[in-house]
């Protein structure tokens, strides 16, 4: 008799090869090999998995269709299944996996809309915590301010892109009716729960700089230049504004 | 932020639902009479945000019951070390009445399935699976309830009945049993043996807990009814009969109503809360009325 890791090893290659036979000894009540009560396994994983890609992603699926968005799933869950049995992570990849996906070149924006969906899903169930105060910054004395950094929110994502994917994300978010978009715009999406609701705004020029250089630790002065030489047109206090608004920011740190 | 700890409250002999993230609201405006609610311990597994936030003001109204559906229990490979830290941490910040667990494997190697997977039932199988709820039970402080599967196809490598498997089971660890009325009749539909038979066999003394849900008809490779454990419909005239067989032999037990597919809008699947107390309400006069004679 095969051993139950045997048995096992041999179940799962089955249900992720769709042309395999089911596995030796798996059979129907009469003792009899049974390919139709084992494709119920097959199709129920396949299933289950692309309902939880679909659930992720629904503007990427009322972008493509519901039957294009079935057979892409399909084959992510086919090529990347899940190592956790924890679904609320799963599909971290399937951004990157659309980019190289060739039936959905002719939407080349379209991975990018994915990349904001998926940091919506992670800022939805990241970490709580208070986010600073909008006048926080009052009680600290101007001399400072150029050497105080920031830890931000940990529910804080920054989704960037070469096209127009936050205005086409919105657009999708919703059942509401599209109308043309000039996908060629560059846009930065800043993702934040600094509460009990996802909030995404887009994020002014040079504004993403700013942010990630913030994220890495760099002083206001610091991530200012940063943000300055990325694009000249920043504009600090709007941007320092922007961010105690949206809540993004969780802690002043003084040097 | 640091979440209270509960009081714990035990999970009462009435009807429940699974909780869904479409009733959140409806449940907390209207405050429905329903005896508890249980929870897919997976979907609760992120850091923050809404889910804890609903699940936290749900759980300082009702009762709560934990049910893992990612353990991989029946699996060869060592049961996942932070999967198991996990659901501890559940267990500890909600203070859950039950916690279950099903007789089933969902990952091999890396690779997780996300469906229930059957095993084959053999001394070697029965080991394996005592290995894990023994670690399962030590590593929460509590004891666990063990599910019965809904099952599709069979294992030569089988030797013995799926009664006597969880019979063993309960024999080595001292686990209780999760009855799943809807798994009896697919599994007893697709396996072509009796459900009542089934029923009446099984060990009832240990069930601590009973699910009902709808199944989906499909047919075998012989063209023959398959019965499909789908959690998308009104649970079967012919699961609530066996379930009022199953509630004559047992007594008042807390039962919960699985609708995870298709969930419908919350009247519904409150009226189909009500199908079941219609059966678990007399059930509970007479527990009463007997406990009443012990009493004179």
């Amino acid at each position: 008799m095969p051993s139950l890791s045997e048995v096992q090893a041999a179940f799962s290659a089955a249900i992720f090869d769709p042309a395999a036979a089911p596995p030796r000894g798996v059979v129907g009540p009469d003792r009899r090999p049974a390919p139709r009560r084992f494709g119920v396994y097959r199709n129920n994983v396949v299933s289950a998995l692309g309902n939880a890609i679909a659930g992720s992603f629904p503007a990427v699926r009322r972008i493509v269709g519901e039957d294009f968005f079935r057979a892409m799933a399909r084959a992510y869950v086919l090529a990347e299944p899940p190592i956790s049995p924890v679904l609320l992570d799963y599909g971290t990849t399937f951004p990157d996996f659309i980019a190289g996906f060739a039936p959905a070149a002719s939407l080349p924006y379209l991975h990018d809309v994915a990349r904001i969906e998926r940091l919506w899903r992670e800022s939805y169930h990241a970490e709580e915590a208070p986010a600073l105060a909008p006048d926080a910054l009052a009680s600290v004395p101007e001399d400072e301010l150029p050497r105080i950094a920031f830890s931000l929110h940990p529910s804080l994502r920054l989704a960037r892109s070469r096209y127009a994917a936050l205005t086409v994300w919105r657009m999708n978010a919703t059942d509401e009716p599209v109308t043309p978009v000039d996908i060629s715009a560059a846009e930065d999406a800043l993702i934040v729960r600094p509460g009990a609701e996802v909030e995404v705004r887009k994020v002014p020029p040079g504004g993403a700089a700013f942010v990630t250089a913030l994220a890495a630790g760099e002083t206001l002065l610091a991530a200012a230049e940063t943000a300055q030489a990325a694009d000249a047109r920043f504009d600090l206090a709007g941007n320092i504004a922007g961010l105690l608004a949206a809540g993004a920011l969780r802690d002043i740190r003084r040097a | 932020m640091t979440a209270a700890a509960f009081a714990p409250m035990p999970i009462p002999p009435r009807a429940g639902v699974g909780l869904k993230p479409e009733h959140y609201a409806a449940i907390l405006d209207t405050a429905p009479d329903i005896g508890w609610f249980e929870i897919h311990a997976e979907n609760y597994m992120g850091a923050g945000g809404p889910p804890h936030r609903y699940l936290t003001a749900i759980r300082d109204r009702y009762p709560l019951s934990l049910h893992g559906v990612g353990l991989s229990i029946g699996a060869a490979r060592p049961l996942d070390k932070d999967h198991l830290r996990r659901l501890r941490a559940l267990n500890e910040r909600y203070q859950p009445g039950l916690f279950s667990e099903h007789l089933a494997w969902s990952s091999h190697d890396t690779v997780f399935m996300s469906d229930l997977l059957p095993v084959p039932y053999n001394e070697e199988t029965l080991a394996r699976v005592a290995d894990h709820v023994d670690e399962v039970q030590e590593t929460m402080g509590r004891r666990m309830l063990l599910e019965n599967p809904s099952t599709y196809v069979a294992f030569e490598a089988s030797t013995m009945s799926e009664i006597e498997f969880l019979k063993g089971v309960v024999r080595r660890t001292g686990c209780g049993l999760l009855l799943d009325v809807n798994n009896i009749h697919v599994s007893a539909t697709n396996q072509r043996y009796d459900a009542v038979d089934y029923l009446d066999a099984f060990p009832i003394e240990h069930v601590g807990e009973i699910h009902l849900a709808g199944y989906a008809p499909e047919t075998d490779d012989n063209g023959d009814p398959l019965l499909i454990d789908a959690h998308d419909r009104p649970i079967d005239p012919l699961v609530l009969r066996l379930y009022e067989r199953a509630i004559a032999r047992a007594g008042a037990v807390p039962t919960l109503v699985e609708w995870d597919n298709d969930v419908p809008d919350w009247p519904t699947l409150f009226a189909e809360a009500e199908r079941v107390e219609h059966v678990l309400r007399p059930a509970r006069r007479r527990s009463e009325e007997r406990s009443l004679a012990v009493a004179v």
